[in-house]
């Protein structure tokens, strides 16, 4: 028991303030919300757009980036000659539509949150249900570590639940296979009204690398309705935290 | 004739012509391969099939000696229906199922001849279970004529679990035979995450290939795409700059250390340690950290391309990283280091799930799971490459094959490839990162090995006369192991399944392609 004990002083208190306190600061060669800045871009280049493995940026009268698509890999930021796109540090990539999800290149309109009566309700008691359609782990891994100390999702008062008749919502992953369909339609309807369904990774949102695929869906919003999209391949845990709060309410549009 | 002398041999990485590869009759191919297995001289590393002409499957067998760090490469033409390998090679038993399910060849007497993946056969009229063409085929549900496992009597009672797991966990279907609380015996159904990507390699590589090779198993891609890399530049006959290297094997030992960690803390939470969980649940982190330090990902993903690495480390950098790893390495320590000396986890994780290294030889099991059986295979030993030709790390193994024994060689590796990322990230040849392939060479077959965190992962390239991929294949290390959780449950108690489960905690997705 001593020896136990002497560990966990050992180990140290290491919870992060998050929302509180300072933004905190990822790595250096983190990507985050990338940026386009169109007008580096030579005439009739479209060297990005060919380079992008999921066909994320499309030139037809004008550039248009589908994030939701975008894996956050150095494709396009090798490919292109004149450094006009740029991944940024930050690390707030959660979306209410699938629409905002497409841009001009520049940063778009972060998850506002749930109305008034969802708040009242999930506000400080939330229950997910966490259903992997064909995802590789990496999301799944990096939704079970904001259980850990660092992150405690415990204290804003969420839970990852064993059962979706527990849940008040799904979080899912992978871009829903074949195999996977009838699982995650049952799961859904198994929650109990109200509920609501946030999709974690490009996977989830449109297909990740396995857009078109005939084994899988390109996401889940053609199976189930969709409340709230979270970026990223996979997203960083404090990605998601931040898009489950700003869900909540609990962190206002900086 | 034995096999050494008519089987075409290689080392890790290092092409073959395709016409090279001796085609032997049927019965030859057996008894060659059984010549080296049987007596567990040699490890199964792949048995696949690749079209040869309109009814005929030309099926490759590849063995790895770790004695001389040789992988010897031996074929057969088989037609719709061949007598079954896995009666005289139970290691078979699982690639000869792939084979049915993915060409329509019916291996006769196969023991327990079932679909694996759950998709339709690759060849249109051809089905290894008489289905038709364009028929529904759904995960779990039995083809016909196939059944599930099952145990009669008035006390028994089938307990099912899956798709959907109760933690945050990827989807498989687990029918267990009990009595009461008593396992007789587990089957497993896999399936739920294929996406189809072996498929998709066919003509490459192309600008998707680097991000199937991260994602096929999202907790291994460093492994794979390394696998991938090293097997690419093979094809094109140049080597990594010893630099990229170096860095290579540094961000492999890494993801094998966070997997590790996750994995001792998973378990402690399983028993119900909590110390244990709450400390590597955060130490994980920092390994993932580690590694996103390097490359901005903390899966690896970006760092590992062809020709070298894309991120390199500088001074400053590596010092970070001793400094980190050094406290990490302090921490991990700490943490598991409890666990041995609790004797309430020690009689959770003692005897429990026990897979013998009889049973771990009969079935091929590989890597991290069979090492604690006493099975003892680490490429990084049995057919090093890269920087593991220089540098090596000790091979972890222990005897019992329990629950224990799986998480003590875990604590084991996290040590070796602690000192080694501490030994040699200060010394990190200088050097360039990354060097331009050339073409791949045309009519070669390659096949590149690396010891992924749960074993050897396995990638297989046919290339065309044009240097194009005409055949991939995949071969994750979970693929060899499942087997392997499915026997550790037999006789064992119903509620030590999570616990089991977690650890082998073997990859769905990695499985399922």
């Amino acid at each position: 028991m001593l020896n136990i004990l002497n560990e966990r002083i050992k180990q140290g208190y290491r919870t992060i303030p998050f929302p509180a306190g300072e933004m905190p600061k990822l790595p250096e060669r983190y990507r985050g919300m990338p940026v386009i800045d169109s007008t580096k871009c030579p005439n009739g280049c479209a060297k990005c757009a060919e380079a992008c493995p999921t066909d994320a940026i499309t030139f037809d009268s004008e550039m248009k980036v589908d994030l939701g698509r975008c894996l956050f890999c150095t494709d396009c930021t090798d490919a292109c000659p004149e450094g006009a796109i740029e991944y940024t540090q930050d690390f707030r990539l959660a979306a209410r539509d699938r629409e905002d999800l497409i841009t001009d290149g520049k940063a778009f309109e972060l998850a506002a949150a749930v109305e008034e009566k969802s708040r009242k309700i999930f506000g400080r008691s939330l229950q997910l249900r966490q259903v992997s359609a064909g995802g590789c782990s990496a999301c799944e891994a990096d939704i079970n570590v904001l259980g850990t100390v660092i992150f405690d999702l415990g204290r804003f008062g969420i839970h990852l639940v064993a059962s979706p008749r527990h849940a008040d919502g799904l979080i899912v992953t992978g871009p829903v296979t074949k195999n996977m369909k009838l699982a995650l339609e049952k799961a859904y309807a198994a929650i109990p009204s109200p509920k609501f369904v946030i999709a974690v990774g490009a996977c989830a949102i449109s297909g990740g690398p396995f857009v078109d695929h005939a084994e899988q869906q390109n996401g889940c919003d053609s199976v189930v309705p969709v409340d709230m999209y979270i970026l990223g391949c996979p997203p960083h845990p404090l990605t998601i935290l931040d898009g489950l709060l700003r869900f909540l309410g609990r962190i206002e549009n900086q | 004739m034995t096999v050494a002398t008519l089987a075409i041999s290689t080392l890790n990485s290092k092409p073959v012509p395709v016409a090279d590869v001796p085609v032997v009759p049927l019965d030859d191919f057996r008894e060659l391969l059984k010549e080296q297995l049987v007596p567990n001289s040699a490890a199964l590393i792949a048995l696949f099939g690749v079209p040869a002409g309109p009814q005929t499957l030309r099926v490759y067998g590849l063995t790895s000696v770790g004695a001389t760090s040789e992988i010897h490469l031996l074929a057969t033409d088989v037609g719709d229906r061949y007598p079954s390998f896995t009666q005289h090679i139970t290691q078979a038993h699982w690639f000869e199922r792939e084979l049915a399910e993915q060409w329509g060849v019916v291996p006769e007497d196969h023991p327990w001849l079932k679909p694996i993946r759950f998709h339709a056969s690759y060849r249109d009229g051809q089905d290894a279970w008489g289905r038709a063409v364009g028929e529904k085929i759904l995960p779990g549900v039995q083809p016909d004529g196939t059944d599930y496992f099952k145990i009669r009597g008035d006390e028994i009672h089938e307990v099912a679990v899956g798709p959907v797991h109760a933690g945050v966990i990827e989807p498989g279907h687990f029918r267990f035979q009990c009595h009461g609380e008593h396992v007789f015996t587990l089957e497993i159904e896999l399936g739920f995450q294929h996406r189809g990507i072996e498929r998709r390699l066919l003509g490459g590589p192309d600008k998707r290939t680097m991000h199937y090779m991260e994602t096929l198993s999202g907790d291994t891609s460093i492994g794979h795409a390394l696998a991938y890399c090293q097997l690419l530049e093979g094809l094109a006959d140049t080597e990594a700059p010893l630099r990229a290297q170096a860095i290579r094997a540094m961000a492999l030992e890494l993801e094998r250390l966070a997997n590790h960690t996750g994995d001792l803390g998973a378990l402690a939470g399983d028993i119900g340690f909590l110390p244990t969980f709450s400390f590597c649940g955060r130490i994980r982190g920092d390994f993932l950290n580690a590694t996103g330090l390097i490359c901005g990902s903390r899966f690896g993903r970006g760092l590992v391309r062809p020709g070298g690495v894309a991120f390199d480390i500088d001074d400053p950098m590596s010092e970070e990283l001793q400094k980190r790893l050094a406290a990490a390495h302090r921490d991990v320590t700490g943490a598991t280091n409890l666990l041995w000396s609790s004797s309430s986890v020690m009689a959770r994780l003692e005897e429990t799930g026990t897979v013998s290294l009889e049973t771990a030889r009969a079935l091929g099991i590989l890597g991290m799971a069979g090492r604690a059986s006493g099975n003892d295979r680490d490429v990084r030993r049995d057919a090093p490459a890269g920087y593991y030709r220089f540098a090596q790390i000790p091979v972890s193994t222990w005897h019992t094959g329990d629950a224990f024994a799986r998480a003590y060689v875990r604590h084991l590796e996290v040590q070796r490839s602690c000192e080694f990322l501490l030994e040699n990230l200060p010394q990190i040849p200088a050097d360039k990162v990354r060097r331009e392939l050339g073409p791949l060479q045309p009519d070669v077959i390659g096949v590149s090995l690396v010891e992924a965190w749960r074993g050897a992962a396995c990638h297989v390239a046919l290339t065309d006369s044009d240097g194009a991929f005409a055949h991939y294949k995949v071969i994750d290390p979970s693929f060899h192991n499942w087997i392997g959780l499915a026997m550790s449950l037999r006789d064992q108690q119903i509620s030590d399944f999570p616990l089991c489960n977690k650890s082998f905690n073997l990859s769905y997705c990695g499985h399922d392609l």
